[in-house]
């Protein structure tokens, strides 16, 4: 096998977990704080997304375009925050579930009204379109290291915000027990309202760092959103560590599965079984993954059991 | 009471008296749309035993819709014919799937519950893209529909009587279940699982039998959509239909034999109507679903029963 194909899939694989990550946050942030759960959270990435081509169209300047995004996505997602969500942090799950079900089908008929059904062009800046050599033989985009890198700040900054701000503290606060922190003189409905925003930015950030590699099309943000539940599932909900773990967990055995699953099995069965059987069994491995997880830890590897 | 007799009494006669009606005045297509939704409104009754008297919410019941309709395709393009594997298989296979997703899901609960039951489905939905042989993500068209002596299913009339009988015998077997020593059962595991567990009995096992049940009879309803559409798509298991199978559920009235008809209807009507009106008949009822979840607690059922 050839290793520097290897190294560069294990590349390929943190670059879709860190994507995912981005989301994830978002997701486990509201659930733990809010206890709300947002099928939406994928319709935000979507927007992020669809905000920035647009964005990057209108200034011509990537940066601009990357800014505006992000600003967009907040706002968005405290608007549908106000508007839809407020009212359901007192509901079951089940309402949950359908109100942002019904937010789904809105905002990607809406995109679709915008920019039509057909997938858009995203292109990442100029200057990070080259190649870099990481040791002789193996040269690996220069945009998806970028993207790695950034998922790790982020996830340094999220740490840093959480456990060592001010915000941070009313952040926890406030999910352990939100009428006393109230009490205690804190607008909670602005802290959701702020919280929830920040959750948005980050999915827009995946949408707006993912779309020039993946399509940028309606329905985009369900593909990620299911994967994005298998991560908290598997990293345990409410955990913002549980989701690093479980995102690269994912996105690694994904990517490393469609890569090498098929000439794996090859060398096993005879190789037009392997044709058929390996694609279907490699879509279908993380979804295994958490099902052996689940059946070793019901509450996730970082869920605590209440 | 009386209400309940007389809702049931007009809707059977209603659907009763519809095809000869809209065959009367040449609009055929009103017995194809009210067959659609008669066969998904037996997969929502299936999902109101175990959502609504069971209180599992499962995310993921499209999966057996889809396994249903792929046992039919299936079997059809081995070359068999015959009705009664169709279904037999349909049923089983559809119960058995549900066996092994419910034995994993049902450790869990809450979120996790909604989220794994997703996935799972999520899983065979791949699984139906990545099958190459039976179409992939086109999908296939069936062979030869399943046949059963006197009845032929090609004929829409006939398999709008036959969809409708069936949708009854569901309606009628689900409350049976319900009222039945296992239907308190798992009614008092909904309601609370510490004082189930003191009564002496676990509810795990019991909530996977209703599990198990309500897949098999999702099974049939996709048996008969294969028959319906004469093909077959990986998005019959869509995360998209599972949704609209519970808002089927909750629109009716969850818990309650009257609520998946009529949420079926409800739902299926207001999509018709709507996707007259416009293309993009999705950014309405987007925001009508969210509006009847704030609003519209109880369902349709809930004006016609003083439950709550």
């Amino acid at each position: 096998m050839n290793w520097a194909l290897v190294f560069e899939q294990l590349l390929n694989g943190l670059q879709y977990g860190v994507t995912l990550f981005l989301m994830a946050a978002g997701l486990t942030l509201v659930f733990g704080i809010m206890n709300l759960v947002n099928l939406a959270h994928g319709s935000l990435y979507m927007v992020g997304a669809y905000l920035a081509v647009a964005a990057t169209q209108w200034t011509g300047s990537y940066l601009a375009g990357l800014a505006l995004g992000l600003v967009g996505t907040l706002l968005v997602g405290m608007a549908v925050e106000v508007i839809a969500l407020r009212t359901l942090y007192e509901r079951d799950h089940l309402d949950q579930v359908l109100a942002t079900f019904g937010l789904i089908l809105f905002f990607n008929e809406l995109v679709a009204m915008i920019w039509g059904r057909a997938a858009l062009f995203a292109s990442g800046p100029a200057w990070l379109s080259g190649h870099i050599e990481l040791f002789t033989g193996s040269r690996y985009p220069l945009y998806r290291l970028v993207i790695i890198l950034i998922g790790f700040l982020t996830a340094l900054i999220l740490w840093y915000v959480v456990a060592r701000t001010r915000l941070g503290m009313l952040i926890r606060a406030g999910a352990s027990n939100r009428t006393m922190v109230a009490a205690l003189g804190t607008n909670i409905r602005l802290l959701y309202t702020v919280v929830f925003g920040f959750g948005a930015a980050l999915a827009g950030l995946a949408g707006i760092l993912a779309g020039p590699i993946y399509n940028v099309q309606p329905g985009m943000g369900e593909l990620i959103l299911i994967q994005v539940f298998v991560v908290i599932v598997i990293g345990g909900i409410g955990s913002i560590r549980g989701a690093l773990v479980g995102a690269i967990i994912v996105g690694v055995v994904d990517t490393l599965g469609r890569a090498f699953l098929k000439p794996l099995l090859g060398t096993l069965i005879s190789l037009p079984a392997a044709e058929s059987a390996g694609p279907a069994l490699a879509s279908m491995l993380i979804y295994l993954l958490m099902a052996v997880v689940l059946a070793v830890k019901p509450a996730g590897i970082f869920g605590s059991r209440n | 009471m009386k209400k309940k007799i007389a809702f049931w009494a007009v809707l059977v006669a209603a659907l009763i008296l519809l095809p000869p009606l809209v065959l009367a005045v040449k609009q055929p297509y009103y017995v194809d749309l009210v067959r659609r939704i008669m066969i998904l409104a037996i997969a929502a009754i299936s999902l109101d035993l175990i959502l609504g008297y069971g209180g599992l919410v499962s995310f993921g019941h499209a999966a057996y819709l889809g396994v249903g309709a792929y046992a039919v395709g299936i079997l059809a393009f081995y070359g068999v014919a015959s009705g009664w594997a169709h279904f037999a298989v349909a049923i089983g296979a559809s119960a058995l799937v549900a066996l092994a997703i419910g034995a994993v899901s049902i450790r869990t609960s809450g979120i996790y519950f909604i989220m794994i039951t997703l996935a799972f489905t999520q899983m065979l939905y791949y699984l139906g893209i990545s099958l190459a042989e039976f179409g992939g993500d086109d999908g296939m068209r069936i062979k030869t529909r399943s046949r059963f002596p006197l009845v032929d299913l090609g004929d829409p009339v006939t398999a709008y009587y036959v969809a409708f009988v069936l949708m009854l015998l569901s309606a009628f077997i689900v409350s049976r279940i319900v009222n039945s020593r296992f239907g308190m059962a798992l009614r008092a595991c909904k309601s609370n699982d510490a004082r189930a567990r003191a009564l002496g009995f676990s509810p795990y096992p019991v909530r996977l039998i209703a599990f198990v049940i309500a897949g098999g009879l999702c099974g049939l309803s996709g048996a008969l959509y294969a028959n319906h559409t004469n093909y077959i798509t990986p998005s019959l298991m869509s995360w998209l239909q599972s949704g609209e199978l519970m808002f089927m559920v909750i629109l009716g009235g969850m818990g309650t034999t009257a609520g998946p008809v009529l949420g079926a209807f409800a739902l299926l009507l207001a999509e018709e109507v709507l996707k007259g009106f416009t293309e993009y008949w999705q950014v309405i009822l987007g925001p009508l679903l969210v509006l009847s979840v704030i609003f519209f607690r109880h369902g349709l059922a809930g004006i016609f029963s003083r439950h709550e």
